[in-house]
C-alpha cells in the first residue's frame, strides 16, 4: 500500500527510448505541503523524470501514485486531472490575451454557449487573493514583466486545482527581490497543502525554499535527503559526481605587464534611463565584473557598448583612439564581441547546424573570391568544436538538438572564433550546469591570460567573485563603486555593495 | 553531452564504424526531387502515346516554367529571409509594358533599361518601407500589386504594347540558340546564378541567418535592415526581366502579363523546399519546385482535363506534396 501522505510518489519507474534507458528504478515521493527539490546534471534525468509524472512521456515500468492512490498518467490531461501542474521554464502564455484569458486558456467558463470574460476575471480575482498577489486580471500578459508571466503560470495551474507543482529553475529570470517574493509565495502555498517539487542548480535557493533533496545521476537516484542532514558540498558532489574543488573560488592571477594597458575606455556614456554617466576602464588582462540588480542597466550597458544602442552622450576610446560604436558590425570590427544573455533568442540560430552557428561571423575567413569554402569551413568548425569542447557528435545536425550547456559553448565559441580584444559576456552560465559552469569559468580566466579584457555580468555573485579581478556595481543606470576583488570579503559584501546598503 | 537520438534506427550497430550520413539523411528534404519523378514516371507511362516524351514536348515544358522559374529564384531569396514578396506579377506586367513602349520610341537599349528601372524603382519602394518603416512586407508588397498593376494599366489604356524590335523579341523569349529555346537559358542562368550565391556566398549566408534568427542575426554584425532591404530590392528586378522575358515571347507588353505569378512562384518555393518561416532554403529546389508545377500543367492538358479538373488536381497535389516535405 502506498503511504497516503504522499501527494506523488513513484515506484520503481525505469525508461528506455529504444536501446537506451534513461531512468532506471526511480522511487520519488513528494509529501504533502513540502517543497522537494530534485537536482542533477544535464542529462541526468531530472526533465524526463518530471514528464512521466506530467504525462508527456509514459514510463516503461514503474507506478505513479497520486494521495496513496495508484494512477495512469497517459497525457497532460491525466496528469492535471491527478492535480499536478506544471510552471513552464519557458512561458507557456500567449502575450496577447489578458490574465485572466491565459488562466481561462481552453476551460473558459461559458454563459449560454459564449465565453463569459467576467466570470473568468472573478475567478482569477479570487485565485490571485488567495495567492496574495498584487495582479490585475484584465492586464494584457505581453505587457508584463517576467516575474508576472510566472505568477500567472502559477495561478493557471492552481484555476485548475492542482495539488502539486513542477517549478523547472523558476528563478532563472527573476531579479533577486522577485525571487524574494516568490519564495514567500512557495511559503503560503505551502502551508495550503500544495506540494511543490522544485527544479534548480542553486543551492542557496535549495537551501532557503526547500525541505528534501533528491539527487538524480545517470538516470539513477543517489539520494534523498533531508536538507538539514546535507551540506552543500555533499549535493554537488552528488550532481556532478566527482568533488569539484574550487570551482567558485577566486584564483588571484598573475598581474603582467600587459595589465597596465588600458584596452578600453568609457567616458561618460549617456544612452537611455538605463545608462547614465558611465565611465570605466578596462585593462587587458583583467576580468571586470559587472554586478548589479535585474533592471540596473547591466545589459542596457552590454547593448550599447557592442552598437545595439545608440550612445547618446559619451564616447568609447578603444587603445586610446576613438570608435565608433554605432553598430554591431562596426563593434566587432573595433574588436568587441557580446556572448547575449539570451542564447536561444539571441545567440543562436536554432535550425542551422552547429556548424553553420559557429562560422556565421566568420565567413569572411572562409571566404575563396566570392564564394565560402566548404572545407575551409568544415575544418575551422572542427577546429572551433575541439577547442572549446563542445560535445556533438555531428556538427552538420542542428544547434537545437543540443544541451543547454553545449549550446553555450557554440556561442563562446563562435564569438572567439573572431579573435576579439574585448569580450562583454552576458550571463554566460545561466542555466548551465554546474559541471559546465566550471568549465567556462575557467575558459574565462584563460582567456584573460591571453591578454583579452573580459567584462562579464552575473547575477549569479559568486560567480562574479570567483573569476573578477575588480567588480564594478552598477545602480539605476550608473556605475556607483569599483571595487578590487582583494577588497571584496564575501559574498554578502558584494551583495550589500548592490543593493545600495553599505554595512 | 549530446541529446541521446531517442528514434535509433534499426542496424545502426552494423554501421556504426562508418559515417553517420546515412541516418542523418532525412528523406524529406528531398521529396521535390523524388515527387518530380515520380510525376514524370507516371504521365510518362500514362500518356506516352499523346507525345508527353517528343522532344518537342519536353521542350515546351521547360519553356513553359521558365518564366515562373525566374521569379520563384527572386522569391528563395525573399522567403528565406522570412519577408514575402506578393508584388512580382504586376512588376512583370508593369516592366512589359515600360520596356515595350520605350523600345518603340526610344530603341533597344532604353527599353531594356526601362524595364529594368521598373525593379529598381518598385524594390527600392519595397525595400525601404519594409527595412527602415518596419512595415510587413506582406503588406507593402500587397499595396504595391495593385499599385504596379493599375500603372501599368493606365498608362497604357489597358491596350497591348507591340513590340516591333526582332532583336528585342529574340533575345529576351522568343528566339533560340540551336534547340534550346532562349527563355529556357534565362531560367538556367537564374537559377545557376540564384544557387550559387544563396548557397555558396557570404550574402547568402546572411540571408539564411536573417530569415532563420533575426536577433541572433543582429547580434552576430549581420546588417539585418540591409539584408531585407536587397532581398526585396533583387526580387522585383528579377520580376521585371520576366517581365521582359513575357514581352518578347508575346512580342508585346501588357498590364496581364505576370497577372497572379506571385502565387505559382511562391508554390514553386515551397514546393522546393524552402521554409515557408524563413531560415532555409534552396534554389535548385526551387527550380524543381517549378517544373514539377509545370510538368502537371504539362500532363493535365495533354490528359485532355478541362481548366477547371486541371485546377483542382494541381491544388491537390501541391498540398500533398508540401505535406510530405513537412518536419515531423
Amino acid at each position: 500500500m502506498a503511504d497516503a501522505a504522499n501527494a506523488v510518489e513513484t515506484r520503481a519507474i525505469s525508461k528506455s527510448f529504444g536501446p537506451v534507458t534513461v531512468l532506471r528504478d526511480i522511487d520519488f515521493d513528494v509529501r504533502h505541503g513540502e517543497v522537494h527539490a530534485l537536482a542533477g546534471g544535464n542529462g541526468a534525468g531530472k526533465s524526463t523524470l518530471m514528464k512521466i509524472i506530467q504525462g508527456v512521456y509514459q514510463p516503461s515500468a514503474g507506478e505513479i501514485f497520486v494521495g496513496g492512490e495508484r494512477v495512469n498518467i497517459t497525457s497532460i490531461q491525466d496528469a492535471k486531472a491527478a492535480g499536478i501542474g506544471m510552471v513552464f521554464q519557458e512561458f507557456s502564455l500567449v502575450p496577447s490575451l489578458t490574465v485572466a484569458q491565459n488562466i481561462f486558456l481552453g476551460i473558459e467558463p461559458l454563459s449560454g454557449g459564449f465565453i463569459n470574460d467576467k466570470e473568468s476575471v472573478r475567478r482569477t480575482r479570487a485565485v490571485l487573493a488567495e495567492m496574495e498577489v498584487d495582479l490585475d486580471p484584465k492586464a494584457e500578459v505581453g505587457r508584463l514583466g517576467t516575474a508576472y508571466w510566472q505568477l500567472t503560470e502559477i495561478a493557471k495551474a492552481l484555476a485548475q486545482n492542482a495539488r502539486v507543482l513542477i517549478m523547472d529553475e523558476p528563478t532563472a529570470s527573476l531579479a533577486r527581490h522577485e525571487t524574494a517574493a516568490l519564495f514567500a509565495l512557495i511559503e503560503r502555498l505551502k502551508a495550503r497543502g500544495i506540494s511543490i517539487i522544485y527544479i534548480s542548480h542553486r543551492m542557496d535557493e535549495v537551501y532557503q525554499v526547500a525541505d528534501r533533496i533528491t539527487v538524480l545521476r545517470d538516470g539513477r537516484k543517489l539520494f534523498t535527503s533531508d536538507l538539514s542532514q546535507t551540506s552543500p558540498a555533499a549535493i554537488v558532489e552528488g550532481i556532478v559526481g566527482k568533488k569539484i574543488e574550487g570551482e567558485l573560488t577566486y584564483r588571484p592571477r598573475e598581474r603582467g605587464a600587459a595589465r597596465q594597458e588600458v584596452l578600453l575606455e568609457a567616458r561618460g556614456l549617456n544612452a537611455g534611463p538605463r545608462v547614465r554617466d558611465v565611465s570605466f576602464t578596462l585593462h587587458a588582462g583583467e576580468i571586470v565584473g559587472l554586478a548589479g540588480l535585474m533592471g540596473s542597466g547591466r545589459t542596457e550597458l552590454a547593448r550599447v557598448l557592442f552598437g545595439i544602442d545608440a550612445i547618446k552622450r559619451g564616447e568609447v576610446l578603444i587603445r586610446g583612439k576613438k570608435v565608433d560604436l554605432s553598430s554591431p558590425d562596426r563593434a566587432i570590427a573595433a574588436g568587441l564581441a557580446l556572448i547575449p544573455e539570451d542564447r536561444r533568442d539571441q545567440g543562436l540560430v536554432l535550425d542551422h547546424s552547429v556548424r553553420e552557428n559557429l562560422l556565421l561571423p566568420l565567413l569572411e575567413k572562409i571566404r575563396r573570391g566570392p564564394l565560402l569554402s566548404g572545407s575551409a569551413g568544415r575544418e575551422l568548425a572542427a577546429s572551433l568544436i575541439k577547442r572549446f569542447g563542445v560535445k556533438v557528435a555531428n556538427p552538420g545536425r542542428p544547434v537545437r538538438l543540443l544541451s543547454g550547456g553545449n549550446q553555450q559553448k557554440v556561442v563562446l565559441a563562435k564569438w572567439l572564433g573572431t579573435d576579439p580584444r574585448i569580450l562583454i559576456l552576458d550571463e554566460p552560465t545561466a542555466g548551465v550546469d554546474i559541471g559546465t559552469k566550471s568549465e567556462i569559468l575557467d575558459r574565462i580566466r584563460s582567456l584573460a591570460d591571453e591578454g583579452r579584457a573580459v567584462l562579464i555580468i552575473s547575477s549569479e555573485l559568486p560567480e562574479l567573485l570567483a573569476v573578477s579581478d575588480r567588480v564594478l556595481v552598477v545602480r539605476d543606470g550608473s556605475i556607483v563603486d569599483d571595487i578590487p576583488r582583494q577588497e571584496i570579503d564575501d559574498e554578502e559584501s558584494l551583495q550589500l555593495a548592490v543593493q545600495g546598503v553599505r554595512a | 553531452m549530446t541529446k541521446t537520438d531517442p528514434a535509433v534506427p534499426l542496424g545502426t550497430r552494423m554501421r556504426a564504424a562508418g559515417p553517420g550520413f546515412l541516418r542523418d539523411l532525412d528523406w524529406r528534404r528531398y521529396v521535390i526531387y523524388i515527387g518530380f519523378v515520380v510525376v514524370f514516371v507516371f504521365f510518362a507511362v500514362l500518356l506516352g502515346d499523346q507525345g508527353f516524351l517528343s522532344p518537342n514536348n519536353l521542350v515546351n515544358i521547360l519553356s513553359q516554367t521558365a518564366t515562373i522559374a525566374v521569379i520563384a529564384v527572386g522569391m528563395t531569396f525573399v522567403i528565406s529571409a522570412a519577408e514575402i514578396d506578393l508584388s512580382v506579377g504586376s512588376v512583370a506586367g508593369l516592366s512589359s509594358v515600360a520596356a515595350a513602349m520605350t523600345v518603340s520610341s526610344l530603341g533597344l537599349i532604353p527599353g531594356i533599361l526601362a524595364g529594368l528601372l521598373v525593379g529598381v524603382v518598385v524594390g527600392t519602394i519595397n525595400g525601404a518601407l519594409v527595412s527602415l518603416l518596419g512595415i510587413p512586407s506582406f503588406l507593402v508588397t500587397l499595396g504595391m500589386l495593385g499599385v504596379a498593376a493599375g500603372t501599368a494599366q493606365y498608362i497604357t489604356n489597358s491596350a497591348p504594347e507591340p513590340i516591333l524590335d526582332d532583336t528585342f523579341n529574340n533575345l529576351f523569349g522568343s528566339g533560340s540558340i540551336g534547340p534550346i529555346p532562349v527563355l529556357v537559358i534565362w531560367a538556367v542562368v537564374a537559377v545557376a546564378v540564384g544557387a550559387v550565391v544563396l548557397g555558396r556566398t557570404r550574402y547568402g549566408r546572411q540571408v539564411l541567418a536573417t530569415g532563420g534568427n533575426r536577433t541572433a542575426a543582429e547580434y552576430t554584425g549581420i546588417r539585418t535592415r540591409r539584408i531585407k532591404f536587397t532581398v526585396l530590392l533583387v526580387s522585383a528586378i528579377i520580376a521585371s526581366i520576366a517581365g521582359m522575358l513575357y514581352a518578347g515571347r508575346l512580342q508585346s507588353g501588357r498590364f496581364q502579363w505576370g497577372d497572379g505569378d506571385e502565387l505559382s512562384a511562391i508554390a514553386a518555393v515551397i514546393l522546393g523546399g524552402t521554409s515557408l518561416f524563413g531560415g532555409a532554403g534552396t534554389v535548385v529546389g526551387t527550380a524543381f519546385g517549378a517544373l514539377l508545377i509545370g510538368l502537371i500543367n504539362n500532363g493535365l492538358v495533354l490528359a485532355g482535363l478541362d481548366s477547371s479538373q486541371q485546377q483542382i488536381i494541381r491544388g491537390a497535389i501541391i498540398i500533398l506534396a508540401v505535406a510530405l516535405a513537412r518536419k515531423k
